[in-house]
């Protein structure tokens, strides 16, 4: 159904802290409590760094790894690659591997019982809580990852090499207790040879983007389209323009639930830009109630000329895309006194990978994802997942990537800044507040206005 | 040897009865202990807060128009589909050729039979998928073609069916009398194949035509199985959450657009799983059986009639 897919792909990007869910459906009210509360033994002595290079975590290969991972979108090939290299680093170990949907299923009962897995891949609509896991004391500290020395160059440390935004995502009452592995972008996408074909310029401000749409329009095409039946795709576009217009600090004062920041006037300011596109009828026929599946496939048939949509979309609609349809990202386009540059984007890092504090052998769990944040390892799961991964520069020159991975790429390497939107993460019921808003905009059903007033007396659902 | 049938009995009643002590009525109890508390759903709760969920649940306008909409399901589901079943139910058995009045039904009425059996055999899951199909919002949805093809509207301009606010949950209603109707059909089918022939022939004697003979003779002599379909299609109408939650746009579970197609159930799921909030999710759960439990006594109570005996 619809919704399933829905969710996962949206948990393609959940943050460690997100508010996740139950195991959906069928969860009954005897739901045991994820993070155990009564289980008596004492998370095992973190490991400390060594002097050795080479192994800093101390990690014996008599031990064996259990590795568990979420099979979903990026599917579990990737991981399967990255035990083979643990083994061949310390030869004789046993690699224990389990690729599952049911992350909360399989896992909680473990935690419970004190055998949790000794490195996790906490992803889903099953996702174990992370606030919860950290709550109950069941999570490693992965600071002693951070000072670890990179295996590609051990003069830097792992913190040197990975992404902005990386360390925030996977950070917890300020420690961090998750990596998050995937590098994702949010913006619009086009096809290069469409653009090409017609002479169409890639617009760099509003006001051109808006202009094009005009020429797209009397093209034939339509110029625009969205996943209209669920909302927060439309809403990247708004946010978008609502942080380039109003600053890093107002992106922090809207993830933070602050009513006062919606009276700033870059909000009201961006999305009446937006709605330029309701007001010109620049919208894809029927696509205000179309699903991902349905909007996605009419943009690559060609119906339309734009979409939003994270970096996962190549990878989501590869069956659907023509061969030459050389798909492109574009960061949203600047409007007049942006606060940030042009090519600033929001960018997020997801897919979070855990050590569970009781694991049997931590250390082999902190060495596997150590050995994720090599170059080797990034490039081999970009080829899998089509995706960019947290590692800074983390791609092969060898590589073929797929022309939208790397158009976002190229997006990163230019961004002057990046910013990030938690809210649909941390703020789930003012988040849904704001969709619905954005849906009844979209609909011309109520004005920029009203849609900021709503944006506001969303807030009053904070968490 | 009556002092020997009390065991006797209870031996055979314990097991069943233990296991919905444990699986039903627990639940139920622990759910309502819940909705004193602010569990959020994943942790143990953190307290107790007596009525608060209560009080914040009827003051929660999204829930009132929930509610609305369920009392509206509950209204025109059991009725369209009870109507339409017994009309088609009646024509299939006893609406033949008026010549033959109630002796047997319409040319074809075998087939008619199992052809209106077959949504009953679909899968929710797979209803929702052929409707998603049906009611698509551009050019390509079944509908769309049909009433651009009419002239109704043009390509520009497709109608939006589910995803309209005022029309939405009407949309999903019918497709789930669509659905039900067929199921109904046969148990009336069923329980009129038992009325004895001669009652009718009896009336056709006395000069009645179809019309008579159905108010007189059919309905009086089904009114126990309407009266379960009644209570049956009521729990579906306070239900409805697997056509609602994929058909109505809205990101968790549906409901949308902007709460216009909301039920009890995708509010419950919504709160439960999406937000956290799964101690004001076990009040709404308190508040649905609540509801479920007065009309189903209710309606057994009201449409009570003398037994006949044929």
């Amino acid at each position: 159904m619809g919704s399933a897919t829905e969710y996962n792909r949206r948990d393609l990007f959940k943050r460690a802290a997100a508010i996740t869910v139950l195991a959906a459906g069928g969860t009954s009210l005897l739901a045991a409590c994820a993070g155990g509360s009564g289980s008596g033994d004492s998370a095992s002595a973190s490991p400390t760094l060594g002097g050795d290079n080479k192994n800093p975590f101390g990690v014996k290969a008599t031990d064996k790894l259990d590795v568990v991972i979420f099979t979903g979108g990026y599917g579990d090939d990737y991981a399967k690659q990255f035990e083979e290299s643990y083994k061949k680093a310390y030869a004789g170990a046993v690699v224990s591997h389990l690729g599952t949907q049911e992350i909360s299923g399989k896992l909680q009962p473990r935690f419970n019982a004190g055998s949790p897995p000794d490195v996790f891949d906490n992803s889903g609509a099953q996702a174990m809580k992370a606030d919860v896991l950290v709550g109950a004391d069941q999570l490693t500290d992965l600071t002693v990852l951070l000072d670890a020395p990179y295996l590609d160059d051990p003069t830097k440390k792992i913190r040197d090499v990975l992404l902005p935004g990386t360390i925030e995502a996977g950070t917890i009452n300020g420690k961090m207790y998750s990596l998050s592995y995937v590098y994702t972008v949010f913006g619009l996408w086009y096809s290069a040879k469409l653009f090409k074909d017609k002479g169409w310029a890639v617009p760099k401000t509003w006001d051109e983007f808006i202009t094009l749409c005009g020429t797209i329009k009397a093209a034939g095409v339509s110029p625009f389209a969205h996943q209209g039946k669920y909302p927060y795709y439309a809403n990247y576009v708004i946010l978008s323009m609502i942080a380039k217009q109003g600053g890093q600090d107002l992106v922090k004062r809207l993830n933070a639930c602050e009513a006062a920041a919606w009276d700033d006037p870059a909000v009201l300011k961006a999305v009446t830009a937006f709605y330029q596109i309701m007001e010109k009828d620049y919208l894809l026929p029927g696509t205000n109630g179309m699903t991902h599946t349905e909007s996605q496939t009419a943009w690559c048939q060609g119906k339309a000329a734009f979409i939003p949509s994270g970096s996962w979309l190549e990878n989501e609609m590869l069956a659907a895309t023509p061969a030459d349809f050389d798909m492109a990202f574009l960061p949203i386009p600047a409007l007049a006194g942006d606060k940030l540059a042009a090519t600033s984007l929001w960018a997020g890092a997801g897919e979070p990978f855990m050590v569970p504090s009781k694991a049997a052998n931590k250390a082999g769990g902190l060495e596997f994802l150590r050995m994720m944040l090599t170059k080797e390892s990034s490039s081999t799961f970009v080829k899998a997942a089509n995706s960019l991964t947290v590692l800074k520069d983390g791609v092969n020159p060898d590589v073929q990537l797929k022309p939208g991975t790397k158009s976002s790429a190229a997006a990163i390497k230019a961004a002057e800044a990046t910013f990030s939107f938690t809210l649909q993460e941390l703020q789930t019921a003012a988040d849904a507040e704001i969709q619905n808003a954005t849906n009844e905009l979209v609909n011309k059903r109520i004005s920029p206005a009203d849609w900021v007033a709503r944006g506001k007396a969303a807030t009053s659902k904070k968490v | 040897m009556r002092h020997r049938k009390t065991p006797f009995i209870f031996g055979f009643l314990v097991v069943p009865v233990v296991l919905y002590i444990f699986l039903v009525i627990w639940p139920y109890a622990q759910t309502f202990g819940y909705s004193l508390t602010d569990w959020p759903g994943a942790a143990p709760p953190r307290k107790f807060v007596g009525l608060d969920n209560y009080v914040a649940l009827f003051k929660d306008s999204a829930f009132l128009s929930a509610l609305q909409h369920n009392l509206l399901l509950l209204i025109v589901l059991p009725l369209v589909t009870i109507l339409l079943a017994l009309f088609f139910a009646f024509m299939l058995n006893v609406g033949g050729k008026s010549g033959t009045g109630g002796v047997q039904g319409v040319r074809g009425s075998a087939f008619y039979k199992v052809v209106f059996f077959f949504p009953q055999v679909l899968s929710v899951a797979i209803l929702s998928m052929l409707f998603q199909g049906m009611y698509r919002t551009d050019k390509g949805g079944l509908l769309n073609g049909i009433v651009i093809a009419l002239g109704l509207t043009d390509e520009q301009h497709p109608w939006d069916w589910t995803t309209n606010p005022t029309f939405g949950l009407w949309c999903v209603m019918a497709v789930l009398i669509w659905s039900s109707v067929g199921f109904y059909l046969v148990l009336f089918s069923a329980a009129m194949q038992s009325i004895p022939k001669d009652i009718y022939e009896a009336a056709m004697l006395d000069g009645a035509k179809r019309g008579t003979t159905f108010f007189k003779i059919t309905l009086p002599l089904l009114w126990e199985s309407i009266q379960t379909a009644w209570v049956y299609l009521a729990i579906v109408a306070m239900d409805a959450f697997a056509l609602v939650s994929t058909m109505t746009p809205g990101s968790y579970y549906g409901g949308g657009p902007d709460h216009h197609s909301e039920i009890m159930a995708t509010l419950l799921m919504r709160n439960f799983i999406t937000f956290g909030k799964a101690g004001y999710a076990c009040a709404m759960g308190v508040v649905i059986f609540f509801i479920t439990l007065v009309l189903s006594v209710v309606s057994l109570r009201v449409s009570r009639r003398d037994k006949i005996e044929f």
